[in-house]
């Protein structure tokens, strides 16, 4: 059988994570382990063969076996994602295909150097991977995670990701509002500008991380380029882009 | 598998026969790109053929600007899902190109490669007969370079992966030599119509790089 074959998935568990956000978990008869980072395609068909094909992150780790979770984010008159949260109940099947991708990937090999994550919105979902395959390896070099959220409730796997924070020492979590923040706030309240990248980067000293950056165009054009300013060579900065330009 | 349907799914757009399967289309510019975006001084820039060339050529960018150039109106089709109708670009054809050099006839396969490294292959009959050019001007302005400026190959049969951003020049090879999405997995080929996403994908339907 094809590796990347299409298969049909049962819905185990949706979750809401914000109000246009939710995960479904789902079931895989031919599961293959993944690498954090790395996506699935979806494909819905209509009664008379009508398809439609979107790819969306793994957030689960690996160790995850057997199943896959997927966070979508519902758009704006989106085809696929619209049915996935009107549409799809638990118990209902999917056909899914993957894992798909080689690039923007974490592996948690001895040795590597410290995790600098970029996130901006639903760009999160493959970074949330990669720190829960690191929670379950057990790496301790140290890990950042820096989310640009619009306002509070955008916030993806906060309750998650707090604890994360609090049980970890060496994983740092950085919020930025850029709307709207909590009340008594004293974090980042802006966009994630050359000055904010330069204050995290010298939080590594002087072992340089590896940067993972996902996220809209805006957001990763923005960053990739404030992260070779602050002094990260550009081998070191994987992005992964989605979203229109120029907005 | 048998024929599945996801009740209760209904098309929300009009299927288009100009929308190869599993392609939706978009009116943005998307982007996508592995690393940072390259900065390119045009002071420095050129653009070169070379591998199995008599002689190899390269311009630079005042040189390359004083070709001849021409519309191209292409649909295109990006891997991830997204295509775009009717784009409007300005640049010189491969096949002006490649009046400057004389091939050697084990050419048959060529390797666009570029600033900031990335590279991808395709066969060279797929670069000739007007399908394929580098594109300098977008929407009557210069290119971006998040989209790809000063410079990008522009090859719309095939997905958008194969049209090189930041593209510096092409080399002609005799075997298919994978490029960067190609060694990840992606089809070596990569026709839109036959949806060649994958390297399993090539497998399945048979294109040029299925022999490889």
């Amino acid at each position: 059988m094809s590796r990347v074959a299409w298969q049909r998935a049962t819905v185990k568990a949706i979750a809401p994570e914000t109000p246009r956000v939710k995960s479904f978990t789902l079931s895989l008869p031919n599961w293959t382990p993944h690498l954090a980072g790395q996506h699935y395609d979806l494909r819905l068909t209509a009664e008379g063969g009508y398809q439609a094909e979107r790819s969306y992150s793994v957030a689960s780790p690996p160790e995850q076996t057997g199943e896959i979770e997927l966070t979508v984010e519902l758009i704006a008159d989106g085809e696929v994602s619209g049915y996935l949260f009107e549409g799809v109940a638990v118990g209902d099947e999917l056909e899914v295909r993957g894992p798909i991708g080689g690039y923007f990937v974490w592996r948690g090999a001895a040795g590597a150097p410290p995790l600098l994550l970029v996130g901006g919105g639903s760009g999160v979902v493959p970074l949330m991977a990669m720190l829960r395959h690191r929670q379950r390896l057990g790496v301790r070099t140290p890990a950042v995670l820096l989310f640009s959220v619009r306002t509070p409730e955008e916030v993806i796997y906060q309750a998650e990701l707090e604890a994360m924070a609090q049980a970890d020492p060496t994983f740092t979590l950085l919020l930025t509002y850029t709307r709207q923040a909590p009340p008594s706030w004293a974090g980042y309240q802006r966009r994630v500008d050359a000055p904010l990248l330069a204050e995290v980067v010298a939080r590594f000293g002087n072992t340089p991380p590896q940067a993972f950056v996902c996220g809209p165009t805006g957001l990763v054009e923005s960053v990739a380029n404030g992260l070779q300013a602050a002094g990260l060579p550009p081998e070191m900065i994987l992005t992964e882009r989605f979203g229109p330009t120029g907005s | 598998m048998g024929f599945f349907t996801n009740k209760g799914f209904q098309p929300k757009r009009a299927s288009n026969p100009k929308l190869p399967p599993g392609q939706y289309e978009t009116t943005d510019f998307p982007v996508l790109t592995a690393g940072p975006t390259p900065r390119i001084n045009l002071a420095n820039w050129e653009f070169r053929l070379e591998g199995l060339v008599e002689e190899p050529v390269k311009w630079s960018w005042e040189e390359f600007n004083k070709l001849p150039m021409q519309d191209f109106n292409p649909d295109i089709h990006c891997v991830t899902k997204w295509s775009k109708f009717d784009t409007h670009w300005r640049g010189v054809s491969v096949d002006t190109l490649l009046e400057h050099v004389k091939l050697r006839p084990e050419a048959q396969f060529v390797t666009q490669f570029c600033y900031g490294g990335y590279t991808t292959n395709l066969p060279l009959a797929d670069l000739l007969g007007g399908k394929a050019f580098v594109g300098l001007v977008y929407d009557g302005q210069p290119l971006a370079p998040e989209h790809g400026g000063p410079a990008r190959l522009v090859v719309p049969h095939l997905y958008f992966w194969k049209s090189a951003k930041w593209v510096q020049g092409l080399r002609f090879t005799a075997q298919d030599e994978p490029g960067f999405w190609e060694r990840a997995g992606y089809s070596m080929y990569g026709d839109p119509w036959k949806e060649q996403r994958y390297s399993d994908d090539d497998e399945a339907t048979g294109s040029p790089g299925s022999q490889l």
